[in-house]
């Protein structure tokens, strides 16, 4: 199935912003993060949207699916 | 209104303006506040010249609106400096700056508000002074203490908008929290190194709890330089001109990334159909 995965800030650097990727049918995000590897360390503040929606690292995938994954900032 | 400072703001606005000048004139005149001579002058058509150029980008009516707009902005830091000031610039009528803080060295790179000869002092009091020097017609009231929700229960109601302009992530989840409570709108800008991010939050929304829900833990020393704060305040100042005057599109369900090292800002769209 085809996810289309966007990244922000830090977690663009060597990887992408964009891009639209090949995964197994019952693909979770932690798979997703894996296949990138993107850390535990880089993803301890990271915020997952699926579509929009707030999503977890256990969330199943679907076919056109569209994973943006940031790292939030807090300062003023 | 009053018959003599109406009459005098038709006089004195003759030659197609009214400068700051003949408002002060009028009103040691009449003994009205320069603030609603401003106000009375809108209503009568006539553009006080310091708004002269907002003119086009807004109406005269919708200048009138911001004049009568009260705002709170909650940290006078490197956002909050920024957001001050142009709102002071664009004429809002009465604005509120919370923050504790006293200035240091390190904030000179981005803090608008500072200088060498404020170091050790306080952000609010150099807030009321560079606004008055800016425009004196608006109403500055100060908060000197950190944010908290007994007090934002007396400081908040009334605010048409509150602009987070906080440096924490604790302090933005009570922020947001008050403003639920309280039925107002809010702004929330945050910056680090080259990267921003600005969304919309009003009553019954929860995004500020989405994107800080996992915990957020900010005990590390933050980078940012001058230009980060000075975008996402201007970003944060039109959007709260928007909610004031009911205009464009607010980035309501929407959060903006911005990276300045890649110089794109893109939007998350968060899907509301629950």
């Amino acid at each position: 199935m085809k996810i289309t995965v966007k990244l922000f800030a830090n977690l663009r650097k060597g990887r992408f912003k964009v891009n639209d990727l090949e995964f197994p049918e019952g693909t979770n995000v932690l798979q997703v993060l894996n296949d990138l590897s993107i850390d535990a360390e880089e993803m301890k503040i990271g915020i997952i949207f699926v579509n929009g929606r707030h999503a977890s690292f256990d969330t199943v995938l679907k076919e056109q699916d569209v994973l943006a994954i940031f790292p939030p900032v807090a300062g003023g | 209104m009053d018959e003599k400072a109406a009459s005098l703001l038709k006089k004195f606005s003759e030659a197609g303006s009214l400068a700051w000048a003949e408002v002060r004139e009028i009103s040691s005149q009449t003994g009205v506040q320069e603030r609603s001579l401003e106000d009375q002058a809108l209503s009568q058509g006539i553009i006080p010249l310091r708004y002269h150029r907002n003119i086009g980008t807004i109406s005269v009516s919708e200048q009138q609106v911001l004049l009568n707009s009260k705002v709170v902005v909650i940290g006078c830091g490197g956002l909050g400096g920024n957001v001050l000031e142009q709102l002071a610039r664009l004429g809002i009528g009465t604005i509120i700056g919370w923050d504790f803080d006293a200035f240091e060295e390190h904030n000179i790179n981005r803090q608008i508000l500072s200088d060498i000869s404020l170091l050790g002092k306080s952000k609010v009091e150099a807030a009321e002074s560079r606004l008055k020097a800016i425009n004196p017609a608006v109403c500055f009231q100060a908060v000197k203490s950190r944010f908290d929700m007994e007090q934002a229960r007396t400081v908040l109601p009334g605010c048409k908008t509150v602009i987070d302009a906080l440096d924490n992530a604790r302090d933005r989840l009570k922020l947001s929290s008050a403003c639920r409570e309280l039925g107002i709108p809010l702004v929330h800008g945050a910056v680090e190194g080259w990267v921003g991010q600005l969304t919309t939050q009003f009553p019954g929304d929860t995004v500020i709890e989405e994107i800080y829900r996992q915990n957020y833990e900010n005990g590390r020393i933050l980078s940012t330089p001058a230009f980060t704060p000075a975008l996402v305040a201007s970003l944060q100042v039109a959007e709260t001109v928007k909610i004031l005057l009911g205009r464009g599109e607010l980035l309501r369900n929407r959060i903006m990334l911005i990276n300045l090292l890649d110089m794109d800002m893109e939007t998350i769209e968060l899907c509301t159909d629950d």
